[in-house]
C-alpha cells in the first residue's frame, strides 16, 4: 500500500485517496467555438505516461484537491502541492 | 513402519499425549509436533495423493517447503481445508482427512490414473477436450481436479484483527543471523520487530548447528531472545513475513490457533532485514516423488526440532557439503546412514507406496529412506516482492540477493552466506545498517542439474505433477519463456509457489535451450509467500462496519410507527408502516397521500451549502439549468451533467440570500456531488471567496404533501403566511419552530401541494411528532419510500440513475432550452453538441399505458420493433397507479417524444406484450393539484 503526502494532512494511505486527473488539462473556453477534436482531446486523451507523471488527486477525508509528483515505474513519491498553490 | 519417536530431544513435551486421526485411523503425538512429525513419528509414509495421477505421496518439508501432503483437517465442528500437513500444529482431537483421495491417501480408488499418465501430459486436458466443446466437459474435470473440499459451514468469529505498525527495523526470520541482527539493533537503540514464523525462536539451527559462538543452541536461542526483549525489542512468534507491498508495507500474518483467523499487521519499517534463509532443492530422477524420498535438510529437522527419526536404513544423495552436519546427526540417534554418489549414473527410486532401494546406473542401495540435495536456493521471495535484483552465483550454484531494493538488506543463508560465523558478522553489521566485510565460504556444491532426454518420470513439480517431460514437451511447442512454461505446465504454481520447483524447472528449460541458467531467468515472485486465509486481508471490514448504513435521527419514531426499514440508498429508511403485506400497506399510503395528505421523512436529501462572493457564479457554472437569475427566496429544479453532457444529479437549488444557496441533490448522491463540489471550487477559484459546506445530516426534513398539507402545517402556528399567494409554489420561507431555525420549502415530488420543513436534527422529533398530531385531524399519516416512489411516477417525475442512463442528457427528458440558450458556460455544455447528442434517434422519457386488464409491465423490459426485433428502448419504472387504478410505466425509447399513440412491443425474458406510448406525467398534467 502506498503512502501518499496529502499537503494538508501529511502522509496516508492510498486508500484515502482518489484520482481525479492528469494535471496539466486546461478547460476549453465553452463560450466560444470549441472543435470536436479539442473537446474529445479534453475529455477523453490521457498521456498515460510511463515514468515520471503529475496528476491531481483528492484526498476524500479533508477533501484537499492537489497535484501529486510520481514514477509510475518505481512508484516512488516525488512531492505534492496544494491545487490552488499549483494553479494547474 | 519406518519413522521413529526419539527417546529425547526436540521441542516436543513428551509428558503430554495428544490424540488424533488420519484417514480414520487413531493416532498419538505430542505438543510441539506438526501433524506431519506426528504421523511420521507413527511410521506413516504415505500422506498425500499428488494432484493429477494420483501418485502416493509422503513429505519432502518439514515446513513451508513441503507440497505434497494436504489435509481438510476438522476440530469441534469446524472444518478447514487444504492445511499443509508440515505447518499445521497438533491439537488434541484433530480429525485430519488426506485431500484428493477417496477413501485414504493409501488406497486411493483413482490411483489407476497414473497408468494412463502417457497419455496425460501437460495441456492433456484442454486439448483432448477442446471438441465439440470444452464447456461440455469441464464441470466433471473440474469436479476430478481441486484440493479440499468446503464443508459450506462458516465459522462463528472467524475475524482476523487488523494491526497497523511500525518500527525502526524489522527482522525477517528468527534464526541465528535474524536474532543476532534484532539483538545488535535492539542494543544500539533502534525500535525493532523480530518475526519468526514457527513458534520458537532458532530457524534453520534446528537443521544443523548443534552448539553457536561456544553455547548449546537452545542456551544461545534463548539469551538472544531475551536480550531483544530487554532492550524494548518485540518477538512475534508464529508470524510469517507473507509479502513486501508498495512503499515497504510489509504484512505479517499472525497465527493464533486452528479455526482462528490469523491477525494481520501492516508493518511500515524503516528497514527491513531479510534473513529468510535457505531451502534445500530435491534432485530430478527418475521416481524422484516416491513416498520415503526426501530433503535431506528437513530429515535433520524432523530430527532435532520434533525428535523423529525418519528412516531406519537411509540413503542419502547430495551434491553439497550443507549436509553433513544432518548426516552426523542422523548416525548419532542410530540410523544406518549410506552415502552415495548422485553423479555414478542414472538413479531411479525403486518401489511403490514404500521404498525399498534406489538404483545408481548399475549399482542398487537397499534402504527405506532416501535424503536428497541437489543445493540451497536462498528464500528471496520477500526480495523479489519488493523489487530487489538477484544475482546468479556459480559458485553457490543458487540466484543470490543482489541489487537491494530500497531499506532492505538481506543476511544469512538468504544471502548465500551458508557458514554460521560469517552470517553472524553480516547479521550484526547489517543491524546498524552496513554490509559486511567480504569472507571465505566453505560451502561446495557440484553443480547437478535435470537431464532432458534421460528416461523415466522425473518430477519437477511434485504439487502439480509437472515431470521433465512436461518441460521438454513445454519446449517443443514454443512455450520457452519461464512466464509461459509456467503457466502451460502450472509449474510453480498454488501452495508450492515455486519453493521447491522454480529452480528445478527453469534448470531444465536452461538445458533444454542449452543456455545458462541466468539466461532463462525466474518467473516473478508474488505475494503471499504462504497461503493466507482471504479473511486475512479485510479483517472485520464487511457488511456494516465496511460500509454503515446511514441512520435517521427520527428512527425511533419510524419504529414506534410500525416502519418496515429497510436500505435504501445507503440510508437506513422505512419503506412503508404497519404490519399489512407490503403491497396493501403501500396502496393505502399512496391512497392516502392523495386523498388527504401523506407526511415523509425526507432527511437524506442533500443540504448542501455554497457560500461566499463567488458562490453564484460557481453555482451557474455547475448547474445545466441557468441559476444566475435566481432570486432569494426562490427554488429552481435542475441538472448537474459530467463533461461528457450526460446527467449526473437532479435536484432542487435554493437561494437563501444573495450570497448563500443550499443544493437539495439526490438522497443516495450526497457524497458524491459533494465531491464534485470540492473539486471545481478548487480548480480556477479562488477559495477564500467561496465555501462548500455539507449539512445532509446536521439537518432533518419532514415533507408534508397531499391537498391536507396546508392545514397539517397550519397546525403548527409557525409565524409563516401558508397562502397560496403569499408563498407560491417553488419559494422558500425562513421561519422558526419552538426556538429553532426552520426552513420550509414548497417544493413537490408527488404533483400535490408540499411543504419540506427543515430544521435542525435535534429537534426533529418534536416537528415529527407535532405534525403526525396534526395529520390525524385530517386521517392523514406517514408514508414510507416505496410510496413516495409510486407517488413520483404518477406524476413523471424521474430518478436519477434508474430512469436515466449514462447517456441521457437534460433534452431527452423534455429540458431542452439550456442546451440551446443558457450563455454563460457550464459543466457539460460542451457535451450536449457533439453527434451523437444531435442524434434525432436518441432515447427520450415516454409514459406508456397497458391495455385494460394487463398486469404491471416488468421493469427492464425491452421495447422492441421490427421483424428482426432491435431493442429501442428499456422500461424503467413501473407501478400499479392506486389513484389511477391502472398500471403505470416510465420508459426511455428512441424518438419517444414524437411517438406518442403509438403501440409499442414489450419483451421480457421471452414473453411479448403490447403497450401505448403515452406522456410521462400520468396525473393532472395541467398541474392544478401542484399549484394550489
Amino acid at each position: 500500500m502506498q503512502l501518499f503526502p496529502c499537503p494538508f494532512c501529511g502522509p496516508r494511505d492510498e486508500r484515502e485517496f482518489h484520482f481525479a486527473a492528469e494535471a496539466g488539462k486546461t478547460r476549453p473556453d465553452t463560450t466560444g467555438a470549441v472543435s470536436e477534436a479539442d473537446w474529445a482531446a479534453y475529455l477523453y486523451d490521457r498521456r498515460n505516461d510511463k515514468g515520471r507523471v503529475r496528476e491531481v488527486w483528492m484526498h476524500l477525508p479533508c477533501r484537499e484537491v492537489f497535484v501529486m509528483e510520481r514514477d509510475s515505474v518505481s512508484m516512488e513519491v516525488l512531492g505534492t502541492t496544494a491545487f490552488r498553490k499549483a494553479g494547474a | 513402519m519406518t519413522g521413529r519417536r526419539t527417546e529425547s530431544g526436540g521441542l516436543i513435551d513428551r509428558g503430554t499425549t495428544l490424540r488424533f486421526r488420519f484417514d480414520g485411523r487413531a493416532y498419538t503425538g505430542h505438543p510441539g509436533d506438526t501433524l506431519a512429525s506426528a504421523l511420521l513419528a507413527n511410521g506413516v509414509r504415505v500422506l498425500g495423493r499428488s494432484f493429477k495421477y494420483h501418485r502416493p505421496r509422503g513429505v519432502w518439508g518439514a515446513w513451508f517447503d513441503d507440497p505434497n501432503a494436504i489435509f481438510d483437517v476438522a476440530l469441534e465442528g469446524n472444518e478447514i481445508p487444504n492445511c499443509p500437513a508440515t505447518t499445521t500444529p497438533l491439537v488434541e482431537g484433530m480429525e485430519a482427512r488426506v485431500v484428493n483421495a477417496w477413501p485414504s491417501a493409501r488406497r486411493d480408488v483413482k490411483g489407476g490414473l497414473d497408468l494412463l499418465h502417457r497419455w496425460l501430459g501437460a495441456g492433456f486436458y484442454y486439448k483432448t477436450f477442446i471438441w465439440p466443446d470444452w464447456h461440455l466437459f469441464e464441470p466433471s474435470i473440474r469436479r476430478m481436479a481441486g484440493l479440499g473440499a468446503l464443508d459450506g459451514k462458516e465459522i462463528p468469529d472467524y475475524v482476523a484483527d487488523q494491526i497497523h505498525d511500525a518500527c525502526d527495523l524489522l527482522v525477517v526470520g528468527g534464526g541465528a543471523a535474524g536474532l543476532a541482527a534484532a539483538r545488535a539493533a535492539a542494543e544500539a537503540g533502534q525500535d525493532v520487530v523480530l518475526v519468526e514464523d514457527h513458534p520458537e525462536l532458532g530457524g534453520g539451527l534446528y537443521r544443523s548447528g548443534e552448539s553457536v559462538e561456544g553455547k548449546a543452541r537452545a542456551e544461545w536461542v534463548t539469551e538472544q531472545g531475551a536480550t531483544i526483549a530487554k532492550n524494548g525489542g518485540r518477538i512475534l512468534t508464529g508470524t510469517t513475513a507473507f509479502g513486501v507491498y508498495d512503499h515497504g508495507l510489509v504484512g505479517l500474518a499472525t497465527e493464533r490457533g486452528f479455526a482462528r483467523a490469523p491477525r494481520l499487521t501492516r508493518m511500515r519499517a524503516r528497514r527491513v532485514v531479510m534473513a529468510t534463509g535457505a531451502l534445500d532443492r530435491p534432485m530430478t530422477f527418475a521416481d524422484n516423488d516416491r513416498p520415503g524420498v526426501m530433503s535431506l535438510q528437513a530429515a535433520a529437522e524432523y530430527l532435532t526440532r520434533y525428535g523423529v527419526l525418519v528412516g531406519r536404513r537411509i540413503a542419502v544423495l547430495s551434491n553439497n557439503s550443507a549436509g553433513e552436519a544432518a548426516i552426523e546427526a542422523l548416525r548419532a540417534a542410530g540410523a544406518e546412514v549410506t552415502e552415495a554418489d548422485p553423479g555414478a549414473g542414472p538413479i531411479r527410486a525403486l518401489g511403490g507406496k514404500r521404498l525399498s532401494g534406489v538404483r545408481m546406473g548399475e549399482k542398487r542401495l537397499e534402504c527405506d529412506t532416501l535424503l536428497v540435495s541437489s543445493g540451497l536456493t536462498p528464500v528471496v521471495h520477500l526480495w523479489r516482492h519488493a523489487g530487489g535484483k538477484l544475482d546468479w552465483s556459480d559458485e553457490k550454484s543458487a540466484f543470490v540477493p543482489g541489487a537491494a531494493p530500497q531499506g532492505m538488506m538481506a543476511i544469512g543463508a538468504a544471502n548465500g552466506t551458508f557458514d554460521l560465523e560469517p552470517a553472524l558478522a553480516e547479521a550484526r553489521a547489517a543491524a546498524l545498517g552496513k554490509p559486511a566485510a567480504p569472507t571465505g565460504n566453505s560451502y561446495s556444491i557440484r553443480p547437478l542439474w535435470p537431464e532432458p532426454g534421460t528416461k523415466g518420470r522425473q518430477w519437477i513439480d511434485f504439487q502439480h505433477d509437472v515431470t521433465l517431460k512436461d518441460v521438454e514437451l513445454a519446449a517443443r511447442e514454443n512455450y520457452i519463456s519461464v512466464e509461459h512454461l509456467k503457466r502451460y505446465t502450472t509449474l510453480g504454481m498454488a501452495g508450492d509457489q515455486g519453493k521447491t520447483s522454480n529452480m528445478a524447472g527453469l534448470a531444465a528449460m536452461a538445458a533444454i535451450q542449452g543456455k545458462p541458467i541466468p539466461e532463462v531467468g525466474t518467473t516473478t515472485f508474488r505475494p503471499p509467500f504462504v497461503p493466507v486465509p482471504l479473511e486475512l486481508y479485510h479483517g472485520a471490514r464487511r457488511g456494516q462496519l465496511l460500509n454503515p448504513l446511514k441512520r435517521l435521527v427520527l428512527e425511533p419514531q419510524h419504529r414506534q410507527a410500525g416502519a418496515a426499514l429497510g436500505e435504501y440508498g445507503g440510508w437506513l429508511r422505512p419503506g412503508w408502516y404497519g404490519p399489512k403485506p407490503a403491497d396493501q400497506a403501500v396502496r393505502d399510503e399512496v391512497l392516502m397521500a392523495r386523498k388527504t395528505a401523506g407526511i415523509f421523512d425526507g432527511s437524506p436529501l442533500g443540504k448542501i451549502e455554497v457560500m461566499g462572493p463567488d458562490a453564484e457564479a460557481f453555482v451557474n457554472f455547475i448547474y445545466y439549468n441557468t441559476i444566475a437569475t435566481l432570486q432569494p427566496g426562490h427554488i429552481r429544479y435542475g441538472f448537474m451533467l459530467t463533461e461528457s453532457g450526460a446527467i449526473y444529479d437532479d435536484g432542487v437549488i435554493a437561494r437563501l440570500g444573495p450570497e448563500r444557496f443550499v443544493i437539495s441533490c439526490s438522497s443516495a448522491h450526497v457524497d458524491g456531488v459533494e465531491a464534485m463540489l470540492e473539486s471545481w471550487r478548487q480548480d480556477g477559484n479562488d477559495p477564500d471567496r467561496l465555501f462548500v459546506h455539507d449539512a445532509t445530516q446536521h439537518w432533518a426534513t419532514v415533507t408534508v404533501t397531499g391537498p391536507k398539507a396546508r392545514e397539517i402545517v397550519g397546525a403548527l402556528g409557525l409565524p409563516l403566511d401558508l397562502t397560496r399567494a403569499a408563498f407560491p409554489h417553488m419559494t422558500l420561507r425562513e421561519s422558526d419552530f419552538a426556538g429553532s431555525p426552520l426552513r420550509v420549502a414548497r417544493v413537490s415530488f408527488t404533483g400535490d401541494v408540499s411543504f419540506e420543513l427543515s430544521l435542525r436534527a435535534t429537534k426533529a422529533a418534536d416537528l415529527w411528532t407535532a405534525l403526525i398530531d396534526a395529520g390525524a385531524q385530517h386521517d392523514a399519516g406517514p408514508i414510507g419510500i416505496e410510496a413516495l416512489s409510486v407517488l413520483r411516477a404518477e406524476k413523471g417525475f424521474i430518478v436519477v440513475g434508474k430512469d436515466t442512463d449514462g447517456e441521457t442528457m437534460p433534452q431527452d427528458l423534455g429540458f431542452g432550452i439550456p442546451r440551446l440558450k443558457k450563455k454563460s458556460a457550464f459543466v457539460g455544455d460542451r457535451g450536449l453538441h457533439t453527434e451523437a447528442a444531435n442524434d434525432p434517434n436518441r432515447r427520450q422519457l415516454v409514459g406508456l399505458t397497458a391495455p385494460e386488464g394487463s398486469p404491471t409491465l416488468p421493469t427492464g423490459a425491452h421495447l422492441v420493433t421490427g421483424d428482426r426485433p432491435r431493442s429501442e428502448g428499456i422500461i424503467t419504472s413501473s407501478y400499479f397507479s392506486p389513484t389511477l387504478d391502472r398500471p403505470i410505466a416510465l420508459a426511455l425509447l428512441e424518438r419517444g417524444a414524437a411517438r406518442q399513440g403509438e403501440t409499442v412491443t414489450v419483451w421480457h425474458m421471452g414473453q411479448v406484450r403490447t403497450a401505448t406510448v403515452a406522456p410521462p406525467c400520468a396525473l393532472d398534467p395541467e398541474g392544478g393539484r401542484l399549484d394550489a
